[in-house]
């Protein structure tokens, strides 16, 4: 399945999408408008002749110097149709983009895991916090003017005994809430 | 004939008895049966289980079960890299052995951090607990780990009770 | 009589723990012994491989993400070697290919055969282990045959492979492959239709299909649930629709499920092996033909100019690759497996990350032991055969 292909069989599920086209050595590749994002994802997971019912990956690239500094990379498969689609979506420095945890629940994690590694938030994602980092980690790693190689002896801390409760509360407090 | 005599203490020759120190027969003790906690983090705990099976057999040297306890331990082999969330459990699960403990810090990414010079990676995990035997190697060889818990054995044959 | 009042027990099963295949914390909300809810928390293997990668040549991030999956190791960096050559767009001669097939086929049976042996264990039957790791020794030693090191050969190379086979390497491989599918029927033996596994892992831990593709679970969790994807059938790679084989699937979805699955293709790929091995010539080509990335052989370096510096200018400052992404998906043993990599043009990656199978399946675990007892999450855990390295990256 081409791009084309793709493109065109998503015009009368959302239209007045300015879909892009991109050149790809792989497979179709299409960059997709924020604002329409959640909608094309639905559109890709339900319509008949496309059924990408598979969430493959979600990532993102920091090109630094370029503006809008980021883009957020999906990429879906159908096994029904035997066809692979990246989208990719950009993304500046402080925006936001919405979350297609309710269409795949797959996304949770990966999601979480782009905002760990890059700080770009996902509004409506029911827990964003850190992931792969500990939850105390300043500063975003994966950016591009984020040292590789940092001075830090290791911290080791006092166990803390916490409730339950206390539990709880320090989960929603590190949770990231964009008051939208 | 330039041979050692025994010092006879005025007993018998011929009487079955062995004489040593209190000493080393609690350093003969503590180094033959080592048992090693689990703590293996990542690629280097794979050669660490193929140490414990058949072919490399680690209980002939008196290893005889990797304990699941802290507790119950006597050696820590920090089998793979140490991340920095890492650390405060390992440090927690290190205070938790009684004494005396050892520490075998397994590999190069335990010993000085390996190939992962970066943000993520404790640069040697004598930063956290204090180690007895470095044992490089990417991972090391069974052979090699063994080699290492027998120089510990050896230290601990020569240090103080 | 008054109402008990009953509450939850929160429960920490922390990263130092015999049976979670690594550095994994689950909290677990216990009413009883009857899960309600589980909260993973991953992360403490984080070795940050792909901002390293950032850093490195082209061909020095192979020995970086074989480290990442280090069960399946070389299934790593042919991901990562395929994803580049598509770039550079480098079509590799049959001979390269069948070894390729050879080698990841091979490390399949040798990362099942950890699964096969850790998952066993935890469920009680401990012995696997050593007849696990004994049939893996013999992987092993292949492995050292033909690069020197047990573990992490860094033999497939951007380009091909890094030299020619060795001698013995036919006898050796073919001596494992007589000897292996015996192995395999011990250890079925042992445990299929053991009452006591079969009780722990019938009807634990069900996925269903749809859910299996909506967490993004794709591999021996989604062909144990009715599916047949396989990235060799469906998207073939390296010659995969030039050999004889059978997908394996099942349709419960259970643990059970996926434990025949992953036996039943462990006998697939010693087929496949043995296709493989008919079809490679003892000595031949090794690698494509494009002197800008593959180093010239060592007699030649040592006694041609160019070669020398040929060699110099690969090793010092590397190759250029044209800008560009790629991602070329491989069947690994968890499941699909592959490399997303951004160029710009020059010598060094701008972007790798790799796609984790494990991370997926971390993720299900929530939704998948809900409503089970403890000991089912020890099961659900083994029988979705995750590695920390894998998940954490």
């Amino acid at each position: 399945m081409t791009a084309s292909d793709i493109i065109n069989a998503l015009a009368p599920l959302v239209p007045n999408a300015s879909y892009e086209e991109a050149s790809s050595v792989d497979f179709a590749t299409i960059y997709v408008p924020a604002p329409r994002l959640v909608e094309t994802c639905r559109a890709l997971r339900d319509a008949d002749g496309l059924r990408f019912t598979t969430i493959i990956e979600i990532t993102a690239a920091d090109y630094l110097p370029r503006q809008p500094r980021f883009e957020v990379v999906y990429h879906l498969l159908s096994i029904s149709r035997r066809a692979r689609v990246r989208l990719k979506v950009r993304v500046g420095e402080g925006d936001a983009l919405p979350t297609v945890q309710g269409i795949w629940k797959g996304a949770g994690w990966l999601e979480r895991e782009v905002w760990d590694m890059f700080g770009i938030v996902f509004d409506g994602h029911p827990d964003l916090r850190r992931l792969l980092m500990p939850e105390d980690w300043e500063g975003h790693p994966a950016r591009k003017d984020y040292p590789v190689q940092i001075h830090k002896t290791a911290q080791t801390y006092e166990p803390l005994e916490v409730s339950e409760n206390e539990f709880r509360a320090n989960i929603e407090r590190d949770r990231v809430k964009r008051a939208h | 004939m330039a041979t050692a005599e025994a010092h006879d203490h005025g007993l018998d020759p011929e009487l079955p008895l062995l004489t040593t120190t209190v000493e080393k027969v609690v350093q003969w003790a503590r180094r033959s049966a080592i048992w090693p906690a689990q703590f293996g983090l990542a690629c280097c705990a794979i050669e660490m289980m193929a140490m414990a099976a058949s072919r490399y057999d680690i209980a002939r040297f008196g290893a005889e079960v990797f304990r699941g306890s802290p507790r119950q331990s006597d050696l820590m082999i920090v089998a793979g890299r140490l991340s920095r969330k890492m650390a405060p459990a390992m440090r927690r699960v290190y205070d938790q052995m009684p004494d005396p403990k050892w520490v075998i810090s397994m590999g190069a990414c335990a010993s000085i951090g390996g190939v992962f010079d970066n943000y993520a990676i404790v640069q040697g995990v004598d930063q956290v607990v204090p180690v007895d035997v470095y044992v490089p190697g990417c991972p090391p060889r069974p052979e090699s780990l063994i080699y290492g818990i027998v120089q510990l054995q050896n230290k601990i044959a020569r240090s103080r009770a | 009589m008054a109402e008990l009042r009953t509450e939850t027990m929160t429960v920490n099963m922390g990263p130092q723990h015999p049976s979670t295949h690594g550095v994994l914390r689950l909290v677990l909300e216990l009413d009883g012994e009857v899960i309600q809810s589980v909260m993973p928390t991953i992360g403490y293997l984080h070795t940050g491989i792909e901002k390293t990668a950032e850093q490195k040549k082209w061909q020095q991030v192979i020995p970086l993400v074989e480290r990442m999956d280090y069960l399946g190791a070389q299934s790593n960096s042919l991901a990562y070697a395929m994803a580049v050559e598509k770039l550079l767009g480098l079509e590799m001669p049959g001979r390269v290919k069948d070894i390729r097939v050879l080698i990841a086929e091979l490390q399949r049976i040798a990362s099942h055969l950890i699964w096969l042996g850790t998952h066993a264990m935890e469920i009680g039957a401990v012995s696997m282990l050593f007849y696990a790791i004994r049939e893996r020794e013999l992987l092993l030693n292949i492995n050292e045959l033909i690069a020197g090191f047990r573990f992490f050969p860094s033999y497939i190379r951007i380009g091909g492979l890094r030299e020619d086979l060795p001698r013995g390497f036919h006898e050796s491989v073919n001596a494992f492959l007589e000897r292996f599918p015996a192995k395999i029927d011990e250890f079925e033996g042992l445990l299929t239709k053991n009452d006591i596994f079969r009780r722990r892992t019938q009807g634990v831990g069900v996925i269903t299909q749809d859910d299996a593709m909506n967490w993004g679970l794709v591999g021996p969790i989604l062909r144990a649930t009715g599916s047949d994807y396989d990235v060799r059938r469906y998207f073939p790679y390296l010659g995969y629709e030039t050999y004889t084989f059978n997908i394996p699937t099942a349709s419960e979805g259970d643990v059970y499920a996926r434990y025949r699955v992953r036996i039943a293709e462990m006998r697939e790929s010693v087929k496949i092996c043995k296709q493989a091995i008919s079809r490679i010539t003892p000595s031949g080509v090794w690698a494509c033909d494009d002197p800008r990335v593959v180093p010239p052989p060592k007699d030649k370096v040592y006694s041609e100019m160019e070669a020398l510096i040929q060699h110099f200018l690969i090793y010092s400052q590397g190759f250029t690759v044209p800008a560009g992404e790629a991602y070329v998906p491989i069947e690994g043993p968890r499941g699909e497996h592959g490399t997303y990599i951004v160029s710009d043009g020059t010598n060094r990656p701008w972007r790798v990350k790799m796609r984790a199978p494990s991370f997926m399946a971390i993720q299900s675990l929530p939704a998948v032991v809900r409503g089970g007892l403890i000991a089912d999450v020890v099961a659900v855990i083994g029988s979705t055969d995750v590695v920390m390295g894998d998940c954490d990256r």
